[in-house]
């Protein structure tokens, strides 16, 4: 089965390592702690700009020899930005594990030539672009920025056509430079491979990285807005709401208990919203999902449906939130639960890079690993005064409403807001 | 790991299909049953699609809400829906609750309610999910490009339209259960921490009295092809480009396969280069090979502002135009690793192993080993391509556009 390794190096960098001999496949990923979230006005997009520019390669590669590079071995590869972390990574069979390594710590320190920003400048207007033309998308963007108002959780990740045009490559560079310093660097691999050799070659790869220091602000809680929000977009045929809640922060010990009330909530199946909204063909989809984030945390519920039902599914969609706080749950819903979290754990974890995501992503937040074992058995401990705790310490009903669709007209319903 | 994959044909005509994969903890079930959205009948386009979300409420002795609370206390994450010639039913889970999972769905399939006062419901998810691709440029453009490429019924899409759900009543709805849920044509597969003989006799006993019928295939019309326009007041405009391929089973279907690699396998492949990282005239851009049984297609996709429509298109069509010009060493080299190991890699789990195995079955009649798949894999060539492209040349095409403005095609 599986063991897990760790190491610090003398610059501060971390190389971490679950290793499942069973498995057909190895990854290995860098995980930056820096997101939209550490980024100042000026700076609003340049994470996840940077995160394309990373593969425009390096002193020893130009963009086609990465590309080139990473398709001779095969390579599952991709990066992705987040509010909080960027991470790169890839998935190979065992034996390419190494090259894979050897690639992404090239790129980690990229060049930043000053065509590849000004072309790829265009693909980042595109893909905002892109999602400006899917409203279940940008309606998260915007609900996000409701919630969270002035604290940096609010910002876009993609930024702005004016802010992404507006940017320049000197704050790029700055911004790489202060960010991307070892001691704000995980590296992770998963599945099939030698740890011994990983490390040694991670370690020697990246001896040269500048050890640094890289704060991260404003890391107090947040019980949000509790504003309201209509967005009106008449192109839209559907109309998309999104309800967001305060809820428990990635360190805290009730993230599972949080985690399972969302799926009480609003799971996509037999769960509250379902019977409420779905069923009966109120809305086309509805759920519930619990984000943890550094030092505060928040529940997204939504849904989708016609714009003329819309002020009718709000009402009961947060007659269901409300439901919860004053009548709880039942043990059989809890049981229940535990049931689908178990299930679909087990079965993520077959996964290598899946495996890659939980243990880079514990280790990032919480300097924690867990076996697949000790996350099921987390689960399977939540009991009834974990899911109180949640609800007394986290005002459900101290809701940020955002709807983005052709609707010019809908009510606030009337809820007595509980206060921060 | 064993790449041995059983199989057995009931007296009924069900095929079982099995793949022990001893280092997980899961199973996966996948069924597919020969009622897909090719067998709507005429005026109800969307019938297999409301049939499988009407086939979940109630089965068996247990109604509406206990079946939804039977399959989530075994941890059973499922979905019905719709495709092609199949409806498809899957569910996973741990490999413990494996039996209890064969027994819901027997009911599901044998048994199902149907019952009357949910269909208004059910109509009504359908018809927005219909609406709901409005808001989806880049779906409706592809659902749009098959359409008109494919032509009907294997061009339609599963949700069908809103006027064929408005059509369908109770008594069509049970009529349709009736004539295409039938064991012959029904494909099972398991796959996960199994054991094979006891799964062959929980399978016959579930499954095993299920009565065979016979059912036509329907008639397929000629398609459209040509240009199409979707005016939409939208950032992007969406393209869509399709030109005739060989199916799956075809001698010279990994050929096929590797023109494809060759436009779009990889971020060093020619249509993300010249189209993408050359030029920056989109984000999204690729290729990929559809298949039917018996015919296939290559579709393209690009989204792009709209003045930099006409040129992405160009850009996109003189790439296919280049691909009989000559194919290098290289790029088959690339091709061909990215192509073994993205096949080992998206197999490592229990319901990719029970989808593929079925996919084979359907289309081949067996079940292809890893290694044969390695080994054909092997076979790819330059010349091998080349030859291939030479014979089916990207031409004939349909082009879909989504967007602001009509575009300029050959």
């Amino acid at each position: 089965m599986s063991e897990f390794h760790q190491m610090q190096c003398s610059n501060g960098l971390t190389i971490i390592g679950e290793v499942n001999d069973q498995a057909r496949s190895a990854a290995v990923g860098f995980f930056v702690r820096t997101g939209s979230r550490d980024e100042t006005t000026e700076e609003s997009g340049v994470s996840h700009f940077l995160e394309h520019m990373v593969f425009k390669g390096s002193r020893n590669r130009d963009a086609m020899q990465v590309n080139k590079d990473f398709d001779k071995i095969g390579a599952n590869y991709n990066a992705f930005t987040s509010e909080e972390n960027t991470v790169y990574y890839a998935a190979t069979l065992p034996e390419y594990h190494g090259q894979a390594t050897e690639i992404l710590a090239d790129i980690l320190r990229p060049s930043l030539r000053s065509a590849d920003f000004d072309m790829e400048k265009k693909v980042i207007l595109e893909e905002i672009g892109m999602y400006e033309d899917n409203p279940g998308w940008m309606v998260f963007d915007h609900a996000r920025r409701e919630f969270f108002g002035n604290h940096p959780l609010g910002n876009s990740v993609l930024g702005s056509v004016q802010s992404i045009t507006d940017l320049k490559r000197d704050t790029m560079v700055d911004y790489f430079h202060k960010r991307y310093v070892a001691s704000n660097i995980t590296v992770v691999a998963s599945g099939n491979y030698s740890w011994k050799k990983f490390s040694n070659q991670v370690e020697k790869l990246c001896s040269n990285w500048k050890p640094g220091s890289a704060r991260r602000d404003h890391l107090s809680q947040t019980t949000g807005s509790a504003e309201f929000k209509l967005l009106e977009k008449k192109s839209c045929t559907q109309e998309n709401v999104v309800i967001v809640s305060p809820g428990p922060p990635a360190a805290s010990p009730l993230r599972y208990a949080a985690g399972l009330l969302a799926n009480i909530l609003g799971d996509d199946s037999g769960s509250r919203l379902y019977w409420a909204l779905v069923d009966n063909g109120l809305a086309e989809s509805a759920d519930c999902t619990y984000h943890e984030y550094d030092g505060t945390g928040a529940f997204y519920t939504s849904f989708t449906c016609e714009p003329k039902r819309t002020q009718k599914d709000l009402e009961i969609a947060l007659a269901q939130i409300q439901s919860i706080i004053t009548k709880g749950i039942t043990e059989e819903e809890l049981e229940q639960a535990k049931c689908k979290a178990l299930s679909r754990l087990v079965r993520a974890s077959e996964k290598t890079m899946n495996r890659l995501q939980e243990v880079g992503m514990s280790w990032v937040y919480l300097r924690k690993y867990k076996t697949i074992d000790e996350d099921l058995q987390a689960f399977e401990k939540v009991n009834m005064r974990q899911i109180q705790q949640v609800l007394e310490r986290y005002p459900l009903m101290r809701v940020t409403t955002t709807a983005l669709g052709p609707l010019s007209k809908l009510k606030k319903p009337e809820t007595s807001t509980p206060k921060k | 790991m064993s790449t041995r994959t059983h199989h057995h044909v009931f007296e009924n005509g069900l095929t079982l299909l099995a793949q022990p994969m001893p280092h997980v903890r899961s199973a996966a079930v996948n069924i597919l049953v020969p009622s897909g959205y090719v067998n709507d009948p005429v005026g109800m386009a969307g019938m297999a699609n409301v049939l499988s979300e009407m086939i979940q409420r109630g089965a068996g002795k247990l109604g509406n809400k206990d079946l939804s609370l039977a399959m989530d206390a075994i941890g059973l994450d499922r979905n019905c829906s719709a495709g092609t010639n199949h409806l498809r039913i899957w569910g996973a889970t741990l490999a413990r609750n494996l039996e209890r999972s064969l027994d819901l769905f027997s009911d599901i399939i044998q048994k199902p309610m149907l019952p009357k006062d949910e269909l208004p419901a059910v109509k009504q998810l359908s018809a927005q999910e219909i609406l709901s691709l409005e808001d989806e440029p880049r779906q409706k453009v592809l659902i749009a490009l098959k359409q008109r490429h494919f032509g009907s019924p294997l061009g339609n899409d599963r949700r069908g339209t809103l006027e064929g759900i408005k059509a369908i009543t109770h008594e069509g709805l049970k009529k349709f259960w009736k004539k295409h849920f039938r064991p012959n044509g029904t494909i099972i597969s398991v796959a996960g921490n199994i054991e094979w003989k006891p799964l062959v006799d929980q399978v016959e006993k579930y499954f095993g009295k299920w009565k065979q019928s016979e059912c036509a295939a329907p008639k397929q019309q000629k398609p459209e092809g040509g240009y199409l326009h979707l005016a939409k007041d939208t950032q992007q405009l969406q393209i869509g480009i399709a030109y005739p391929s060989v199916p799956f089973g075809h001698k010279d279907y990994y050929s096929a396969v590797g023109a494809v690699n060759v436009l779009s396998g990889g971020m060093s492949s020619r249509l993300f280069t010249e189209v993408r990282e050359k030029r920056g005239l989109c984000y999204s851009v690729w290729a990929s090979h559809q298949n039917f049984k018996e015919v296939a297609a290559i579709l393209c996709y690009a989204g792009t502002t709209t003045q930099q429509a006409q040129q992405t298109l160009d850009v996109t069509l003189s790439e296919l135009a280049k691909l009989s010009k000559g194919i290098k060493e290289e790029e088959v080299r690339r091709l061909k690793v990215g192509m073994k190991s993205s096949m080992l890699i998206s197999e490592e789990s229990s319901s990719a192993r029970a989808g593929s195995i079925a996919v084979d079955w359907y289309y081949l009649g067996r079940v292809r080993t890893i290694e044969e798949i390695q080994k054909a894999i092997d076979g790819i060539s330059a010349s091998s391509i080349l030859e291939h492209v030479k014979k089916h040349p990207p031409e004939k095409f349909t082009i879909v556009t989504l967007g602001a403005n009509k575009l300029v095609t050959p």
